[in-house]
């Protein structure tokens, strides 16, 4: 960089400070071009431009400027349009780099038209000691804890180590403190078990000091950002001990105009002229109700800034204070509050006047030429983490503010976080939190600390907790900037008698921006406060809630994203079906066959036509569907058969080796829980398949009885559903093309009966052929090791001659012949009794899970909803899954009284026409009966019938 | 996020776990002898203390055993971790 062009930025950059140096930076800001510094923010080099108003307020359209100096800022929200769009970020802690293009945002941003091309990764970390904040408090624990060897990792929020060091450009050891926070962050950096997190912000406290944070590792390279390195990282770290050295934020007070661009807090104010080298304005009143806006104010007169008056609402402001004052040629108007920021767009002047309850002060309200407003209410402890960890916050009366109390987690805070308000107090009270959080990780803390030295800072004078300046117009004196709340609004809420902060929050919505009320949220209780006559600390604050700042999804989501979203479960098949262009249906992480449109024709076929075609096939010919997807459970050991004949509605310890039954389970509570075949394979082993989506429940639910009820039971669950691959072959024709593809297995009904399997080879594959049948049809279920199953499946689907066919089908299938689904024709809600299967219900066994609930009078009620069936008087309709069923033709005034609901609902081949299964109440009575299914605005009518449609004498399973 | 100790495999993240509700709701010996309201309110009736309680948790992606737990609900501080068919340990 030569000499000459940094020259040339120098002025284009009006508000810039001299002898700032650093490489020049072009950037684009609603549409204008300007120049800005490394190391600047966006706000910063808005601000050095001369930008003043950067944005605009989200109910009244107001102009709004930089107001704080970090990520407390409730006004200058931006866009960033270049290279990535991301909204709502906050031109504080947005740091300038080349190209850098943004815009003002009126309270709401834009999400990014394109995909996001970036990644974001996720890591786990654990530690002895996380220090929340870089500032002096939380290098000093950290030190501490370093370097007796504790693992510690350090996260501060800015690029940056120091806090308030950066801004206030205190000295320690005689140099600027920032040198030494530098020196020591790189010191301990170095060392072995210490991690280093900048740009990290914590974001949430959760219990047993779980944190999350999220490290911003090339946001601030903009274009230049290396492809190999994840854009955010969150960081998930489980912390024996956690010191939150999250320093403060200064408040502002209430007055009119006091959202105006040009009204900026006092150190926000102090940091830009000391820290970033720019002015923020050229004459400037300062506004305060403590000591603090003194040093502010003498900084930015050392800058050169022409300070026009001090209003301190005290009397008494600290001596040291005021001789300072004094020797500048600085006025300190005691007593004297802002009565109003005015200026058309920005601030161009400023109101002041005597408190009227100030006895003799002296002075006469006047106005003051100033393009700046330097505000201080006081200063809040940072205690976001704290509350979000469980901990309780007290009222310190001479902050002002709330500070942490007590907790129950392994967690404290140091230094201006707990209300340390001077530099050397900080750095001695980070050291001692370092030693006490080494002693509670177990570890021994060195007997001697080093403390740098700070200067000697003046005595303080109390300050005076002023909320809000009188007025009888409140319509622009701000409590909350980011929700456009106002103290009229609060009044309001206050006078339609709401006495509680979380109240007043939610009613006027003050402290629920995405700023998270950082700067407004004490000020809205004291204003409640001072409206209701209470003493603010009565009062309390509203609850902290994480994330601390915004999150993007995108962050938190990392890589699960995407085909990484949830893992995908795919059959031995797949592949196969994905060549032969089979459209899939997702059954919990299944990706299953759905059904198989033929591409021959011109247009392709449509699934309607699809599945009329495989159910057709299915019903008249022979078809096959990859069932692998079953949940396959073996349940072995001596008394397996006494665990299914408790689990088990019918009896499964009589089932004979060789033989397959149908099975329902039920809760305690009579409702079917799942269903599905039982194998036994020799006495003492059973192989029980569960509908898709529940197997895994299926088999907690198994182990949750074995271990809990009955830990005496010999008997041990295994799942081998991805063990197994298994195709269902079914229709008229599927005995015929079995024999030919087992020769060896005697196929004829005496030989192999209907429920019973028998180990073959199918294809020159060991299997196991079961005579199962959920379509009706003859049928056959033939099982092979799951590394076989396209080999036998491609066999099958050799010759040509059988149909693939999918879940749709499948389910048209069932639903004819009136097998429920669990799960889609029951809600849990539903008995065995309800779905018209009193068979499966043993009256024989003493007792099962679910037996006592059946002869409760509620399980017996005869308006209970039944599995029915129903047919539109119309054939051609198809009804909606979920229409309800009401008696009349015309509705009736609301409330409509419900007989119950459509579950399932197809076109069918077989009756040549649709159809439905429903629950309807007393459904089995009103056979015949004409109900009606409102849809839309028609009412449809249609017939209650048996649920089983089709082939109701069963005569079509033996083929 | 709990850190609960499970008592087979030591402390471990919540998410690891599946909760089990109020634990020592033995099933019920004969269940044919209750009257519908005795079976009603082992069906449906549950503690829900603020402060201690027992509970039950199963290490779900874990060992997979169940297991109890004494937990504080104000607070959610785990005071105990024991096995199935052990006694519930006296809090003080």
């Amino acid at each position: 960089m030569s000499e000459r062009s940094e020259q040339t930025s120098r002025a284009g950059q009006p508000y810039r400070r001299e002898g700032a140096t650093g490489k020049t930076l072009r950037f684009r800001f609603d549409g204008r071009d300007y120049e800005g510094l490394e190391g600047d923010t966006l706000a910063s080099a808005l601000l050095a431009n001369g930008v003043r108003a950067v944005a605009s307020s989200i109910r009244f359209g107001r102009p709004r400027g930089v107001y704080a100096a970090g990520s407390e800022e409730p006004n200058a929200l931006v866009q960033i349009e270049e290279p990535f769009p991301e909204p709502m970020l906050q031109a504080t802690t947005v740091e300038l780099y080349d190209g850098l293009v943004a815009t003002g945002l009126p309270g709401q941003g834009r999400l990014a038209d394109r995909p996001d091309p970036a990644r974001y990764d996720a890591v786990h970390a654990h530690c002895d000691v996380l220090v929340v904040g870089a500032g002096p408090a939380g290098i000093a624990a950290a030190g501490v804890a370093a370097r007796a060897g504790a693992r510690v990792i350090l996260a501060d929020e800015r690029p940056e180590p120091g806090g308030s060091l950066l801004g206030t450009a205190e000295t320690l050891d005689g140099r600027p403190g920032r040198e030494w926070a530098a020196r020591e962050v790189a010191a301990l950096a170095a060392l072995p078990e210490v991690r280093v997190l900048r740009r990290t912000t914590v974001l949430g406290h959760y219990d047993d000091n779980y944190v999350v944070a999220v490290e911003r590792r090339t946001n601030h390279l903009g274009a230049a950002a290396p492809a190999g390195v994840a854009r955010e990282r969150v960081w998930r770290i489980r912390a024996k001990r956690v010191v939150l050295a999250t320093g403060g934020h200064e408040r502002f007070v209430a007055f009119a105009g006091n959202d105006l661009p040009g009204v900026m807090l006092a150190g926000a104010a102090r940091a830009y002229a000391n820290h970033h080298r720019v002015l923020p304005g050229r004459r400037a009143v300062v506004f305060t109700t403590n000591d603090s806006a003194y040093a502010a104010a003498l900084d930015l007169a050392g800058a050169g800034v022409e300070i026009a008056a001090i209003a301190d609402v005290r009397q008494a402001p600290g001596e040291t204070w005021a001789a300072r004052c004094a020797e500048r040629g600085i006025e300190v108007l005691t007593g004297h509050v802002v009565t109003a920021a005015r200026g058309e767009g920005e601030v161009s002047s400023v109101d002041v006047a005597p408190r009227p309850e100030a006895q003799g002060s002296g002075g006469e309200a006047r106005e003051i030429p100033a393009d700046l407003l330097l505000v201080s209410g006081g200063w809040t402890p940072v205690a976001h983490l704290f509350s979000q960890a469980g901990g309780t916050l007290r009222y310190d009366e001479a902050l002002g503010a709330f500070t942490p109390g007590e907790t129950r987690q392994a967690v404290e805070a140091a230094g201006f976080a707990r209300g340390v308000a001077t530099l050397r107090g900080c750095l001695e009270d980070g050291a001692e939190a370092g030693r006490r959080a080494l002693a509670g990780a177990g570890l021994t803390a060195p007997p001697e600390i080093d403390v740098p030295a700070a200067e000697e800072e003046p005595a303080a004078a109390p300050a005076e907790h002023v909320w809000l300046v009188e007025s009888g117009d409140y319509g622009t004196h701000f409590v909350d900037l980011q929700r456009d709340v106002t103290v009229g609004e609060v009044l309001r809420a206050v006078g339609a008698g709401l006495s509680s902060v979380e109240h007043v929050k939610r009613y006027t919505t003050a402290g629920t921006a995405h700023d998270q009320g950082k700067t407004s949220g004490l000020l809205t209780s004291g204003v409640v406060a001072h409206a209701l006559g209470v003493d603010v600390a009565e009062l309390g604050t509203t609850t902290f809630r994480a994330p601390y700042t915004p999150v993007s999804f995108a962050a938190l989501a990392g890589r699960d994203r995407g085909p990484l979203h949830d893992p995908v479960r795919v059959t031995a098949m797949h592949e196969w079906h994905v060549a032969r262009g089979a459209l899939f249906e997702n059954v919990g992480q299944w990706k299953r066959p759905w059904y198989y449109p033929q591409h021959g024709e011109d247009p392709g076929e449509d699934m309607e036509a699809a599945v009329l075609r495989e159910c057709r096939a299915a019903r008249e010919d022979v078809a096959a569907m990859d069932a692998s997807t079953l949940g396959k459970i073996e349940v072995v050991g001596p008394d397996a058969a006494v665990l299914l004949d408790r689990l088990y509605t019918n009896m499964m310890s009589t089932l004979k080796v060789g033989s397959i039954r149908y099975g329902v389970m039920c809760r305690p509570d009579g409702m079917v829980f799942d269903d599905g075949t039982v194998i036994r394979l020799a006495d003492d082993r059973f192989l029980v398949t569960t509908t898709t989506g529940n197997a895994a429940a299926v088999l907690d639910w198994m182990e949750e009885w074995l271990q809990t009820e009955w830990p005496g039971l010999r008997a041990h669950c295994t799942s081998v559903t991805e063990q197994w691959a298994t195709v269902a072959l079914v229709g008229p024709r599927s005995r015929e093309v079995l024999a030919r593809l087992a020769p060896g297995l005697a196929v004829d009904n005496p030989s192999f009966p209907f429920m019973t399997w028998r180990d073959a080879e199918v294809a020159g594959i060991g299997a196991r052929v079961c005579r199962i049948s959920f379509s009706g049809e003859l049928a056959y279920e033939i099982n092979v090791s799951s590394w076989a199953g396209l080999a036998l499946w491609e066999s099958i689907m050799a010759s040509g001659e059988v149909t693939p066919y999918g879940t749709e089908t499948m389910h048209v299938l069932r639903a004819e012949k009136g097998f429920p689904i669990v799960g889609q024709d029951t809600d849990g809600t539903v008995t065995p009794q309800d779905l018209g299967m009193e068979w499966i219900v043993s009256k024989k066994k003493a007792d099962f899970v679910g037996k006592r609930s059946f002869a409760r009078a509620d399980t017996s009620r005869p308006d209970r909803k039944h599995l029915v069936g129903l047919l539109p008087e119309d054939p051609g309709v198809l009804l909606p899954e979920g229409a309800h069923l009401v008696e009349t033709s015309a509705l009736p005034e609301p409330p409509v009284p419900t007989l119950g609901f459509v579950t399932s609902s197809y076109r069918s081949a077989a009756l040549g026409r649709t159809f439905a299964l429903a629950l309807v109440s007393g459904g089995r009575e009103r056979a015949g009966e004409r109900l009606y299914a409102p849809v839309g605005a028609d009412l449809v009518p249609v017939t209650v019938t048996s649920h089983v449609l089709y082939d109701p004498e069963g005569a079509r399973r033996d083929g | 996020m709990l850190l609960i100790p499970c008592p087979w495999c030591g402390p471990r993240d919540e998410a690891e776990f599946h909760y089990g509700g109020q634990a020592h709701v033995a099933y019920p010996e004969e269940p044919a002898a209750l009257s519908d309201e005795e079976w009603a309110r082992y069906l449906f009736f549950r503690d829900n203390p603020k402060g201690l309680f027992a509970e039950r948790w199963s290490h779900a992606a874990g060992c997979r055993r169940w297991f109890n737990a004494v937990r504080d609900t104000a607070t959610n501080e785990v005071h105990a971790v024991y096995r199935v068919g052990e006694p519930r340990p006296v809090i003080a």
